[in-house]
């Protein structure tokens, strides 16, 4: 199926099933532990022995020896896998680094051996005994140090390095008023639950892997062609994910090494990242130096707006493009974005939560906050002055689909209470503790991506759904089952959805918030060819037919949707294909987040005390799950803006706090009371479900509102994220604090 | 984890023996730390001796109106025992402030004192470490050092005491009770347990090899107002950047000890005898000698403000 042109009314419109809230129908599963995840496939691989990921010591430079004859020897040892006998290997489409390193290193904890045991223990141990030799060289490890440097990167997922509309230098330098600042986030990890994991098992020149991956097509087409082999020779099975929030959009260290270790023993061999290596092995979010411009009337209405972005990558890697968002989401006839790209020696940087946006608004929705004050203008009002309801880059011949970005500022204002904030910051106090409000935009852009399906149901009216759909914990399974449901006039609990198998039609995958909107399309179009086929048997006529209790039904006739199917069953498959409405609408998601925080007067430990959301994201699908998810994502905000930060010892080009003791992430007691509001939208422009992505929305600008109130309590601005005790004090002279 | 092997002690005297005739050997509690060492292969033991049977689980009070708390007390049952909640509030308060609820569930009271350093580097079995591989340099003095001392550290070693109730019983002039191997029986005051790291970082403490610490004694209550305050990068379940232990007389007088500033709960004569002095002057008796690096040296200013918010605090309930 083409979607080319909006959508019209249609079955989904029905709202029986989509759009209620539901339950996850795979949480029964996940808290009774009977959930397969890719590190206990005991069912599929009974056999299945242990790798260890040895990974490298030095960040740049070349092994000049390995020395694994202790190691073999140790107790339990089975084989060692090194570049030296692994064979010739390619490398990945999305990979950057090689997952398997020698003699070249390219980056810290590169993987550089697996060693093969009977038990876990006995791996771990003779991978201590494996002696490596190292030459190392001198890298490059400090963003701010080689920025000058740094050049546009290619075109990419983020769209061109640059962008400019108008006469940006002109009409600044003319602007009364002007906002001119340098803002940076660090290096994040993405901290999932469960780490890399991978069992993998060869029969014959066959080779099937379980694992943990979000893009199920990618990562058995990357796999193929790392080990050069055909790819309808790689099955890769991920049916459960315990979170991945990117890390697992590609093909990793685990998967390679536990199919080169399967064939190294001749039996299944599984691999999981340990949780200290997953920070320097795997991929991370880049850190950012961001320059941000505004040149504004008295009033607050821009005139000219610039973001200028800075991050670094290994050679051949991608850009942190964090001046998406500018390029849409406000108001401005001279514009400027630009992107520069600097080599550096650290890990692989990559997607994570919302790559782009999540730490461009830290910085454009900061500005903002400064803007309003510059101009005296209240907080929201200012963004709703600066609302644009075209593509400002192109002018009105480019509308977005859909906008309610103002419906959300003004209804998430109301619903939190936002008059009560007093405008002059370090007012607010009760007992210990410095109150402040902060407001920022939630911006996301809307992608969506080509997602097949089959369909079939059964002699009993039972509905199967297949696709390699991934459910990264998000709830693909329920939305997935809800439309098939829907389309098809049968009940929720008589859907079975199978996820995540590369012998399934290959879907969008989870990723940039695509996945939900996506892969129900593609569900809803091969529902569409089955109802085409059951209607035939039926002798109805398609476009007549309706579908409902388990019944097809024109006029006064029915019949059962089982008995059409008969015993054998009847199956359909199709693709929902995206034609050029993206290109010609902006398409994008929007909402407000608004935070109140607390800032110890004496320790400037900082407390947020409520965080509230207002959402326009099209359809919500099933909004229990993307209320989750949207909590989900305020809750990473609240991370990003206040603790989460990668240390690079530039010395040994390394992240140091490589642990969950030491990387932190908020925990229960850093999360208060989040109250989330989806607005009614549909756009019919997005897709025929007339939704869109939601599950990334909710990180975006939750950390600038979390910034803003900070300010508003303290009088203290801080540029440089995370926005830690030690920063605060740095500052303290003249603020509210004590 | 390098293999090794396992008994369950029958007798405080059978561990004490076979500890110190086994190579290699050390005992096991609560396991929160060691085991993950061991993981690590930061530790190696050979042989573990399993201590959690011998009924070194009692809180009973002394003959001197003191509180003799087992070495296998778990941190939980510890932290909300009456007399410790009604008497040494401190305590209760700092033992709550530590790790998570699960980890206080299974951790001891011996176990919480000999807990080992966070420093990063220290983690990281690719990087010198002279606590862990002594003469090896340390990573730490000109690395990511935001987290470590700033007082009492050496050359050698900044790093720093994690633990939160071995502040308060410093606080409260705990007396470490240990058994040796010869059966002999000694009591070394808290302020001399834990060492300063100097030229040997990897020696922590004043246990010798097969020495069991088999219970810590509270003296008898001083009274007073109690308060527990630690700072750190998130609500919970994290590591101090610095805590305070005080306790304050109806006179004003006061007494202090801190956490996350040194290699041992720090407290400094000097300190207590400026609590009529006000926090700044607390803070300035308690940190006199401080080497910070440029990375840690807020943990002075934020000394002196936490200890503010101590001094609020006693206002307060006053």
């Amino acid at each position: 199926m083409k979607f080319d042109s909006p959508a019209t009314s249609n079955p989904i419109d029905r709202g029986r099933v989509v759009g209620i809230p539901q339950d996850r129908i795979d949480g029964p599963a996940k808290v009774t532990g009977t959930a397969p995840y890719a590190y206990e496939r005991h069912d599929a691989a009974p056999s299945a022995v242990y790798g260890w990921i040895v990974g490298s010591a030095i960040a740049k430079g070349r092994i000049k020896a390995i020395d694994s004859q202790a190691a073999q020897a140790a107790p339990g040892v089975l084989g060692i896998v090194t570049h030296q006998n692994a064979g010739p290997l390619d490398k990945g489409n999305m990979n950057t680094a090689h997952l398997l390193g020698g003699p070249q290193i390219e980056h810290f904890e590169q993987a550089v051996a697996l060693v093969i045991a009977d038990t876990l223990e006995n791996a771990r141990d003779a991978a201590r005994l494996l002696r490596i030799d190292y030459a190392p060289e001198k890298g490059r490890f400090d963003l701010a140090a080689e920025m000058g440097s740094a050049v546009a990167p290619e075109t990419g997922f983020g769209g061109p390095a640059d962008t400019r509309a108008g006469d940006f230098d002109a009409a600044f330098a003319r602007a009364p008023v002007r906002i001119d600042q340098r803002y940076t986030t660090p290096d994040q990890s993405h901290a999932m639950l469960e780490p890399h994991a991978t069992t993998a098992a060869w029969n014959g020149d066959q080779l099937t892997l379980w694992t943990s991956n979000q893009m199920v097509s990618w990562s058995a087409g990357d796999l193929a062609k790392t080990l050069r082999i055909p790819k309808e020779n790689v099955r890769l099975v991920s049916p459960y994910i315990g979170g991945g929030f990117g890390a697992k959009l590609f093909l990793r260290a685990d998967a390679l090494l536990a199919a080169l270790g399967a064939r190294t023993v001749g039996r299944p061999v599984k691999v999981a990242i340990a949780r200290p290596q997953v920070p320097n092995n795997t991929t991370h979010r880049p850190a950012t130096i961001q320059r941000v411009r505004i040149g504004a009337n008295r009033n607050g209405v821009i005139d000219a707006i610039a973001h200028d972005v800075w991050s670094g990558d290994l050679p051949g890697g991608g850009p942190e493009t964090a001046a998406q968002q500018t390029r849409l989401l406000y108001r401005g006839d001279h514009r400027l974005t630009t992107h520069r790209l600097a080599t550096l020696d650290l890990p692989e940087g990559n997607a994570m939560r919302a790559p782009g946006e999540a730490v461009g608004l830290l910085a454009l929705e900061v500005a903002m906050d400064e803007l309003a004050e510059a101009c005296n203008v209240d907080p929201v009002e200012l963004r709703i002055r600066n609302d644009v309801q075209h593509d400002p880059e192109v002018g009105p011949s480019r509308p977005f689909s859909s906008r309610k970005f103002v419906e959300c500022l003004r209804q998430g204002a109301d619903r939190f209470g936002w008059s009560r904030r007093h405008p002059k910051p370090g007012q607010v106090r009760e007992g210990r503790w410095l109150v402040g409000m902060g407001v920022a935009s939630a911006f996301r852009n809307n992608l969506v991506a080509r997602s097949g399906a089959r369909i079939g149901v059964d002699g009993k009216g039972h509905v199967t759904v297949e696709t390699d759909m991934t459910d990264i914990g998000t709830g693909s399974y329920t939305i997935i089952a809800q439309t098939a449901a829907e389309m098809l006039g049968v009940p929720l609990a008589a859907v079975t959805v199978r996820l995540g198998d590369s012998r399934f039609p290959a879907s969008s995958g989870s990723g940039g918030q695509w996945g939900a909107n996506s892969s129900t399309s593609g569900v809803y179009a091969a529902a569409w060819a089955l109802r085409g086929k059951l209607a035939e048997k039926a002798g109805f006529a398609p476009d007549q037919a309706v579908f409902e209790d388990g019944m097809i039904r024109q006029g006064n006739q029915s019949k059962p949707i089982g008995s059409l199917a008969g015993r054998e069953g009847l199956w359909a498959e199709d693709q929902i294909e995206f034609g050029d409405l993206a290109k010609r609408y902006a398409q994008a998601t929007f909402g407000a987040h608004f935070c109140e925080v607390g800032v110890d007067i004496d320790t400037a430990e900082v407390r947020v005390r409520r965080m509230g959301g207002a959402f326009a994201a099209g359809r919500i699908l099933n909004p229990k799950s993307a209320r989750s998810q949207v909590i989900g994502a305020m809750t990473m905000g609240v991370g990003a803006a206040l603790m989460e930060e990668l240390s690079v010892d530039t010395r040994f080009g390394f992240f140091v706090n490589h642990d969950m003791a030491e990387y932190l992430v908020p925990v229960h007691a850093d999360i208060p009371e989040q109250d989330v509001l989806f607005l009614d939208e549909l756009d019919d422009k997005s897709s025929p479900m007339k939704a869109k992505g939601v599950g990334e929305l909710g990180i975006c600008g939750a950390g600038a509102a979390v910034a803003n109130a900070i300010y508003n309590a303290t009088g203290i601005r801080l540029r440089d994220y995370p926005l830690t005790i030690d920063k605060l004090l740095e500052r303290g002279e003249g603020s509210a604090l004590a | 984890m390098k293999p090794f092997t396992y008994t369950r002690a029958a007798s405080v005297e059978e561990a004490v023996r076979s500890a110190s005739s086994v190579q290699g050997a050390r005992f096991i509690a609560g396991g929160t730390n060691l085991l993950d060492l061991m993981k690590l292969q930061i530790e190696t033991p050979a042989h573990l001796i399993d201590i959690n049977h011998l009924g070194l689980d009692r809180i009973e009070t002394t003959a001197g109106g003191g509180l003799r708390i087992g070495a296998l007390v778990r941190n939980t049952e510890l932290a909300a025992d009456r007399t410790v909640r009604r008497d040494y509030a401190v305590l209760s308060r700092a033992l709550v402030a530590g790790a998570s609820g699960q980890l206080r569930n299974k951790a001891t009271t011996a176990g919480n004192l000999l807990q080992r350093t966070r420093c990063p580097y220290f983690y990281d079995t690719r990087m010198p470490c002279n606590k862990r591989r002594p003469g090896s340099g340390c990573a730490a003095i000109k690395g990511m050092s935001r987290s470590l001392a700033v007082i009492g550290t050496s050359d050698a070693c900044i790093a720093q005491h994690p633990s939160d109730m071995a502040v308060a019983m410093r606080l409260l002039d705990a007396s470490v009770d240990i058994i040796g191997a010869d059966g002999a029986r000694r009591s070394v005051p808290i302020a001399d347990f834990h060492l300063l790291p100097g030229d040997t970082p990897h020696i922590e403490n004043a246990l010798k090899p097969g020495e069991l610490i088999t219970s810590v004694t509270l003296p008898k209550p001083i009274g007073g107002t109690h308060v527990y305050r630690k700072v750190r990068d998130r609500a919970s379940y994290a590591f101090a950047l610095v805590s305070v232990a005080a306790v304050f007389d109806r006179d004003g007088q006061g007494r202090f000890a801190f956490g996350g500033l040194a290699p041992k709960p720090w407290r400094v004569a000097a300190a207590d005898a400026a609590a009529r002095s006000g926090a700044p002057a607390v803070a300035e008796a308690a940190l006199d000698g401080a080497r910070p690096t440029p990375l840690n040296a807020f943990k002075q200013q934020l000394t002196a403000r936490t200890l503010a918010s101590v001094f609020r605090q006693r206002e307060a309930r006053a």
